[in-house]
């Protein structure tokens, strides 16, 4: 299978090397791809070469989802189409979902920047999920810079389905120059995104980030709410922030027959999320606040793309983002490496 | 001291493995309350709504519970006499909304209630 997007479009001139490393990536996992028939290839394959090669747009953004439309894998996954807020929903325990987001902004007073992370979620235990995440970003005229790993897991206390379901998340991360913007905390905003890489990088961000996660379940409707507090372990004081989302598929019942676009295939929402200010100063002086639609497709092959353009609500936020999400699960994953196995 | 470690160390052991066998062998189904008991399926013997259930079947259940719910290496067929008469349609629901988390069933709250009952129109068909 060829990769068109990455053959239509030459590569700067500055990124000799690069393009050099993502040609011999890309043939090897063709060759992958030839033997086998997979999602995780497909996409893989599509977004490292890409991101590699070209500085990334919201053109090559949108021609990656093309893309993406015309796969022809096959797997399933259940997704809510929130990129900042978590559901109460956990992965199923065994499987591995990848993921990769990618948000793309610009700040009234700095370059345009697209933060990316690529995720891997898996399923410890029903009540226990834990998920790994390496993030990088791309700043116009500037450097594109790996910004560090996250570590992060979700425990559901109540064992039962409630009117409210709580799910406590504990995460520790270890990130400098991050604009992934996965949370918004404390005094978080625009004015963050400033100062260039080869500055920002330099202040490490060593944190701990707690949730209490709230979701519910009612007539197909997803409610979740999120109350975020997060800690530098460097000594700064506790920020806070919150996060909102309510959606739901846009069609409720399973069709008799597989289908492309028809309406259980969807699901569209809302999501608000902003900075609650920190302990020295709490409340929602000169914090940002970002709210806006948020849909997602399940494409036959199992492939879930989301896409959402949120928009900042006061001058300290950034005034638009676009975010873009794939991801793919892989059903118990670690079964495939026994012999034997039913898979 | 250290005796009485141990010793409460196996007690501890021994009643988790005996919770686990109970779960196994059905223990949930006491959990169910007689107003999910006594729930009837509006999709019940449906063939659409059927064949909706074994789309939603092969994408979310089969990887554990076999493609044909003929069951695992460590997870139970739906093919048994407790899946096919002992529970009732509103029971299989409460567990399908409930999970039973301890034993690695997950909540699949996150499914519409109208796709669940469409899964268990097809779990129920096939001991038919």
């Amino acid at each position: 299978m060829d990769i068109a997007p990455s053959a239509a479009l030459p590569p700067p001139p500055d990124s000799a090397l690069l393009h050099v490393v993502a040609t011999i990536l890309k043939r090897k996992m063709q060759r992958a791809l030839a033997r086998q028939n997979s999602a995780l290839y497909h996409c893989l394959t599509l977004l490292v070469a890409t991101e590699l090669q070209y500085e990334w747009n919201m053109k090559k953004l949108a021609a990656i989802c093309l893309f993406g439309l015309f796969l022809g894998v096959r797997a399933e996954a259940q997704e809510r189409p929130y990129f900042v807020t978590y559901s109460h929903e956990m992965e199923e325990p065994g499987n591995l979902d990848i993921e990769f987001f990618s948000v793309n902004g610009k700040p009234d007073s700095a370059n345009r920047f697209v933060g990316s992370n690529i995720e891997f979620e898996y399923g410890v235990k029903a009540w226990w999920t834990s998920e790994f995440y390496l993030d990088g970003q791309m700043t116009q005229h500037d450097s594109a810079i790996f910004t560090g790993f996250r570590w992060e897991n979700r425990f559901r206390p109540l064992l039962r389905e409630h009117w409210i379901n709580p799910v406590i998340y504990v995460e520790f991360e270890n990130t400098s120059a991050d604009k992934a913007l996965r949370e918004v905390v404390g005094h978080d905003g625009a004015a963050d995104f400033v100062d260039p890489n080869a500055i920002a990088r330099l202040d490490k961000e060593r944190e701990i980030e707690t949730k209490l996660i709230l979701g519910s379940n009612y007539k197909g409707w997803n409610f979740s709410e999120n109350i975020i507090a997060e800690k530098n372990l460097a000594g700064d004081p506790w920020e806070f922030g919150y996060a909102l989302g309510a959606s739901r598929p846009l069609g409720l019942t399973a069709s008799a027959h597989d289908c492309t676009f028809c309406r259980e295939k969807f699901q569209a929402g809302v999501e608000m999320y902003g900075g609650l200010g920190d302990t020295y100063s709490l409340g929602t002086h000169l914090t940002s606040h970002y709210a806006g639609p948020t849909i997602n497709w399940i494409a036959p092959n199992g492939v879930t793309l989301s896409f959402s353009p949120q928009f900042g609500l006061n001058d300290y936020s950034i005034p638009r983002l676009y975010r873009v999400g794939v991801s793919y699960e892989i059903d118990q994953f670690f079964s495939r490496f026994h012999r034997g196995s039913a898979q | 001291m250290r005796i009485h470690f141990k010793a409460s160390v196996f007690i501890l052991a021994l009643s988790s493995t005996l919770a686990t066998f109970a779960a196994a062998n059905g223990a949930w189904l006491k959990n169910v309350s007689a107003h999910d008991h006594e729930r009837t399926n509006p999709y019940k013997d449906q063939p659409d709504a059927i064949a909706g259930g074994k789309r939603i079947f092969e994408q979310n259940c089969s990887p554990c519970h076999g493609k044909n719910a003929e069951g695992t290496k460590k997870r139970p067929p739906l093919r048994s006499e407790r899946v096919q008469h002992e529970a009732t349609d509103g029971d299989i629901h409460w567990l399908l909304v409930n999970g039973n988390m301890r034993k690695g069933m997950p909540s699949w709250a996150k499914l519409p209630d109208q796709q669940l009952w469409q899964v268990i129109a097809y779990v129920k068909s096939l001991g038919q």
